[in-house]
């Protein structure tokens, strides 16, 4: 087969997680396909980081163009890549860099193209993908073309889909390119994630963690109460915070923090796969919401399908006679 | 500065889904709504035609129940609204991207906003496909867009809350994430007022190719676990939730 090329994205020091699990199953596919794995990584780290990517050869973009992510000289650089690799298959994680580039290498490079990936296997000698489809509350199956005079196909694959193995120790033959200015995109300022201000829900204990199905900004202070005789703090989901109901630093999830506390409390919640990749590691999961084929409750350990606004003073209640 | 904000409309997720014995979703059944992101995007282009004074038209495919969702648009500020008609009924996202970057070279716009993402398909990849097959600037997940000029202004997201304002030349695709403000309503007696004035166009186009891989089928997942489920009674439900916590040594009890 055609080599796969691997897109990655470094976390610090380090290939993100994404980027590992991403590697380790193209290098799973190549032992069944035949090929190499190709490792390509962008900035000043790219480097030292793909020296540990287990790959047969690397690409290291660099220069200023690339010392920060913006998709346009990503795009162009890429484009040289995929002209000289000819890959067959071109793995990216479903993060904002998946996103923005994914489906354009695709459109630009005539490819196929498959996104929100969180399962790839090989099936009597062929390649299937699975896909999150309607909030996650169904997959969607596709076939991947392989063979030789395929177009080869784009894959944006959800964070988190599989645990990724340990790595090979093999240095990949490593090659540079320097990245072109591109025109018509300029980073002006990188902002940091804003800090906890009064709370810090990545170091609570408990969360209490209101979703939509709270209807009303007039009910987040039933949920104050409920973490408050439970010792904990209240967080929430995106359109909580888009609404303006509660600040960012309380948002979990994809484009929110990541929490792993020892209780998380999912009320009015639905467990897109935005928000499950926040909090799917929290050591109890229990779950309030009204719909019984909420995806939450395939993450929890309990739930129950009473309405929250019933649920929160009868919990605020239950504790405060029993634990008094 | 011309806008055109790419609308689609969604299954109601609150519904239950029905699927075919051969994996194909029942669509008989499934009750329509304006994908949530769409009405964030509408809702950015709207500011920005009240703080710049810029045109905006609202654009679907055509699939033969959008007329409502572009009549709201309409009823909301919008300046025009276009049906793309497609040959198939049934199109792959590939293909109305397609379809919708054949309307993009035929009738230019200085910028074009799409929601992040769809449920039903969770492509998030109309942005970037139209960007690599029209050869513009484009970012995704983005917010507060403002017009400067000859480009627009965003913020970009990343993961774990990390940001970036961009600057983007005109024209240019953006995936908005959501708008500065909650969109906002109108009243359906107001839609039912200026859809008696109102009109909306059709406009016929050939879709640039694309290559398409099609869904074998669709099913649903084989729960990795389910929650233990309690009573649905709320006191009751409560009453468990408290025993569990007392089993954990999460209360003091
Ligand atoms: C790039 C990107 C990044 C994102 N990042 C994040 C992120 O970081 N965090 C995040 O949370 N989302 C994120 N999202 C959004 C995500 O896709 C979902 O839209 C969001 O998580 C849905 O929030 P929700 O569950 O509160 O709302 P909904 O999906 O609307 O769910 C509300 C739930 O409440 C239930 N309900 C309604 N009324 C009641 C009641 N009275 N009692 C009990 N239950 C009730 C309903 O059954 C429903 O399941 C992101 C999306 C994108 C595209
Ligand atoms: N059929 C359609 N008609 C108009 N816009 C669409 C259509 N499909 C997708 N879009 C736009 O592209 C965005 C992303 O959709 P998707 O890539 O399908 O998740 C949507 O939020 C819309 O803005």
């Amino acid at each position: 087969m055609r080599p796969i090329l691997v897109v990655t994205e470094n976390q610090g020091a380090e290939l993100s997680d994404s980027s590992r699990e991403l590697l380790s199953k193209a290098l799973a596919l190549t032992e069944a396909f035949g090929g190499e794995v190709v490792a390509v990584g962008f900035g000043e780290g790219a480097p030292e980081t793909l020296k540990r990517s287990g790959a047969h050869r690397a690409v290291a973009v660099g220069g200023s163009a690339v010392a920060q992510y913006a998709s346009l000289p990503y795009e162009r650089a890429l484009h040289q890549v995929l002209e000289r690799i000819q890959p067959s298959l071109v793995l990216l994680p479903n993060t904002t860099l998946g996103m923005d580039l994914g489906a354009s290498l695709a459109a630009a490079k005539g490819m196929a193209m498959v996104a929100y990936c969180c399962g790839l296997h090989t099936e009597s000698g062929a390649l299937v993908a699975t896909s999150q489809v309607y909030g996650g509350k169904l997959l969607a199956e596709v076939a991947i073309p392989v063979e030789e005079g395929a177009p080869g196909t784009v894959v944006t694959v959800l964070p988190g889909s599989w645990a990724p193995e340990a790595l090979p120790n093999r240095e990949p033959v490593l090659e540079t390119l320097l990245a072109e200015e591109a025109q018509g995109m300029v980073v002006r300022e990188t902002i940091a994630p804003e800090s906890g201000g009064d709370v810090d829900i990545t170091r609570a204990e408990v969360l209490v963690s209101v979703g939509r199905g709270i209807q009303d900004p007039e009910n987040i202070p039933l949920a104050e109460e409920l973490a408050q005789v439970l010792g904990g703090v209240v967080s929430c989901s995106r359109p909580v915070v888009d609404a303006g109901w509660l600040p960012r630093s309380r948002q979990v999830g994809k484009s929110g923090l990541t929490v792993k506390p020892k209780l998380y409390l999912a009320l009015g919640i639905s467990g897109a796969p935005e928000h499950l990749q926040g909090m799917k590691d929290a050591e109890l999961i229990v779950a309030v919401n009204t719909d019984p084929a909420a995806p939450i409750f395939e993450v929890a350990h309990y739930g129950t399908t009473a309405d929250v606004l019933d649920f929160i003073p009868a919990a605020v209640e239950a504790i405060r006679e029993r634990g008094a | 500065m011309r806008i055109a904000v790419l609308m689609k409309e969604v299954p109601d997720l609150i519904e239950e889904l029905e699927l075919t014995p051969e994996g194909r979703l029942e669509t008989d059944v499934l009750s329509y709504i304006p994908s949530e992101w769409d009405e964030q995007a509408l809702e950015e282009a709207l500011i920005l035609k009240e703080e710049s004074g810029a045109a905006v038209t609202v654009v679907a495919v055509d699939s033969g129940q959008v007329d409502d969702m572009l009549y709201t648009a309409l009823a909301k500020g919008a300046d025009r609204a276009v049906k793309l008609a497609a040959e198939s009924e049934v199109l792959t996202n590939r293909a109305r991207a397609a379809l919708m970057a054949a309307y993009l070279q035929q009738d230019p716009y200085d910028l074009v906003l799409t929601g992040v993402q769809a449920v039903d398909d969770l492509d998030g990849q109309v942005a970037g496909l139209l960007g690599g097959q029209l050869g513009w600037p484009h970012a995704s997940v983005v917010r507060e867009v403002k017009a400067q000029g000859e480009q627009v202004q965003c913020v970009q997201e990343y993961a774990g809350g990390w940001m970036a304002t961009l600057e983007l030349a005109l024209p240019a695709v953006l995936g908005i994430q959501a708008a500065r403000r909650p969109p906002r309503y109108v009243s359906v007696a107001k839609v039912r007022q200026l859809q008696k004035t109102a009109s909306l166009e059709t406009v016929e186009v050939t879709p640039l190719p694309a290559v398409e891989l099609p869904v074998r089928r669709l099913y649903r997942p084989a729960a990795a676990g389910h929650a233990t489920m309690w009573s649905e009674d709320a006191a009751e439900a409560a009453a468990q939730l408290v025993e569990l916590l007392q089993s954990r040594k999460l209360i003091r009890s």
